[in-house]
């Protein structure tokens, strides 16, 4: 049902009745590796290059949460996913190994909660009984695609962020045990004129902020409404922004309660500049951090936002700035 | 010793130039790198470039500046044999060790590494 | 530069643009220079080294030597690039590895490295020089337009 401009509320409540995360050995390493799946110790996964090894966690991921969930690939009406690499090839070629009903999707680093918030749409008006939703990135094949190739010497700044090697799935159902999804938000694309690719928390940050608001704005709810509210992968210097972004409104909220899957993912050991991104970020700390915590009664409701820059390799060398987008979902118990 | 001191500074300060250019003015590495080899071929066309490698040796010609200058002469220098032409023939002349060192040497990288990460 | 890019911008842009550039994680521009003066004078006596070598050993003059120490330097770094050290080294050193000639080998290296995975025609031999290429490119139209010009005012000196 629609709720006030740009919002969704699922009344039948869909029921995330699996979930996945699976990612490399930087993740493997880093805070929440408790809540991953699978977990591999190199970033080739046994493939030959790296875009593949991207297609294999996904894979991977997609096929563990459909045996979590004691079903078959046929009882899967249709598959949500979305990637970094150009023309999502690793999401069309897990669509089909999986031979699902595909719907590709780009949100860039903001994909998990799209597929998420769509998937749940469908079940909840009844369209399947069963649909899941899926994001993946690979460091290598994102540094080669976007940025520089990975053994190249650049000297990154603090601004920068580390792509997450990892993939992150949820099975949408009708009925039965698990989290519930109960309202989405869809984000709408901000650009203040950011045009460092090497500063995308900053960038992302108005895009965040814009779809709290109007989340908030559109069921007339405060911060108070949930115990988490995540940002996908904003980073230090997009968190504190969008915080300060936040608070010019007048809307603030806790440090304890405003948090970011691009903070949580890594130990401050690992170096990693601003925070983690990719698309895998949001979706692996969602899809196994966050769940898990929603299982053992930690957190009762949460409202993921994940955040995504949907810039070019070309659109940046061409002097354009970096236009972004963000999407929330909230999920309770 | 004394030259190898002299490397030292002058290496070290034209990498500072570079950093400077990187953090400071924001240029890509990109556009520093471009930005030190025309240098290097100006000052080579100005006859200055020479001088400075005389005084620092490997710190002058280790930097990508040199690049520059190198080119400068080969083209100078043929050109002295051979007319005008001699820009053209002449302009991979100095430096035709290193750039095809890189080449063979790296597609060779590529038959023996992969990416590590 | 930058002010070329906010006269497009609106208002809303701009002073988002101050506000992000408020809280953005200052690079630490003196402690980065000291790191690039050290490394980068580091490979310069690596270079020296080897240059020494060659004079010595190798029976290359002082004007002869300049061209197998270059050589060297950059099997050297296409090896370190290989081996997955360049980069971390990079990372600490910045100008320090990327303006020496052995930052060209690198970008060399690593773009050949990383495009094995498209076949060595298409792959390694279409991409080795993503990234070096502006260098090269500038390189040689910069060197032909001073050299023309050297000449032509050479020229016109000795009429």
């Amino acid at each position: 049902m629609l709720v006030g401009h740009q919002s969704w509320l699922f009344s039948n409540a869909p029921v995330i009745i699996a979930s996945a995360a699976v990612g490399g050995p930087f993740e493997a390493n880093g805070a929440v590796a408790e809540d991953f799946d699978i977990l591999h110790d190199d970033i080739w996964m046994g493939q030959e290059s790296l875009e593949k090894a991207e297609k294999k966690l996904l894979e991977e991921a997609c096929e563990r949460v459909i045996t979590k969930a004691k079903l078959k690939k046929e009882d899967i009406q249709f598959f949500f996913s979305g990637d970094l690499t150009n023309q999502i090839v690793t999401s069309s070629f897990a669509a089909r190994t999986l031979g699902i009903p595909y719907f590709g999707l780009f949100g860039a680093c903001s994909s998990s909660m799209e597929g998420l918030a769509l998937s749940s749409f469908i079940v909840n008006a009844g369209g399947a009984r069963y649909v899941m939703a899926a994001a993946a990135s690979h460091n290598g094949a994102v540094n080669k695609q976007y940025r520089y190739p990975t053994e190249y010497g650049a000297q990154l700044p603090p601004t920068a962020q580390w792509t997450v090697t990892g993939a992150g799935v949820a099975l949408v159902a009708a009925a039965g045990e698990g989290s519930r999804v109960v309202a989405a938000t869809i984000g709408k694309v901000v650009d203040l004129g950011i045009t460092d690719p090497f500063n995308m928390g900053a960038a992302m940050a108005p895009a965040a902020v814009e779809t709290i608001l109007s989340h908030f704005r559109d069921f007339g709810v405060d911060a108070s409404e949930y115990d988490l509210i995540a940002t996908g992968d904003l980073g230090k210097v997009g968190h504190v922004i969008a915080a300060e972004m936040l608070a010019e409104k007048g809307i603030v909220i806790p440090p304890e309660k405003l948090t970011d899957c691009g903070l949580i993912i890594y130990k401050e050991e690992q170096n990693v500049f601003s925070g983690a991104s990719g698309a895998a970020c949001s979706a692996t700390v969602t899809y196994g951090h966050f769940m898990n915590r929603l299982k053992r009664g930690e957190l009762k409701k949460i409202l993921v936002v994940a955040t995504g820059a949907l810039l070019s390799p070309l659109s940046y060398q061409q002097k354009e700035s970096i236009p972004c987008i963000a999407h929330a979902v909230a999920i309770e118990g | 010793m004394q030259q190898f001191l002299v490397a030292f500074l002058v290496g070290g300060g034209i990498c500072v130039i570079g950093q400077i250019m990187l953090d400071y003015f924001r240029l890509t590495p990109a556009h520093t790198t471009v930005t030190m080899v025309v240098a290097g071929s100006v000052l080579g066309g100005l006859g200055l470039y020479d001088p400075l490698i005389k005084f620092a040796g490997a710190g002058a010609t280790m930097p990508i500046s040199s690049f520059g200058n190198a080119l400068v002469s080969g083209a100078l220098s043929e050109a002295k044999n051979s007319g005008m032409i001699g820009v053209l023939t002449g302009i991979f002349e100095v430096t035709s060790a290193g750039i095809s060192a890189a080449i063979i040497f790296g597609f060779l990288a590529s038959l023996i590494f992969k990416p590590k990460g | 530069m930058a002010n070329k890019k906010l006269k497009k911008q609106t208002p809303k842009q701009q002073a988002y643009q101050n506000f992000a550039q408020e809280r953005e994680p200052k690079r630490p521009l003196l402690l980065n220079c000291f790191r690039a003066f050290l490394v980068g004078g580091i490979i310069s006596v690596v270079g020296q080294f080897f240059q020494w070598l060659y004079i010595k050993y190798f029976g290359f003059t002082e004007l002869t030597a300049g061209n197998p120490t270059v050589a060297t330097m950059i099997i050297l770094a296409t090896l370190l690039t290989g081996l997955g050290i360049y980069d971390h080294l990079a990372q600490y050193a910045g100008a320090g590895t990327i303006i020496p000639v052995t930052g060209f080998a690198n970008t060399v290296a690593s773009a050949a490295i990383d495009h094995r995975s498209e076949g060595y025609v298409l792959g390694v031999g279409g991409n080795m020089f993503k990234i070096a290429g502006p260098v090269i490119t500038f390189g040689v139209f910069s060197a032909f337009v001073v050299a023309v010009i050297r000449i032509k005012v050479d020229w016109l000196g000795g009429m």
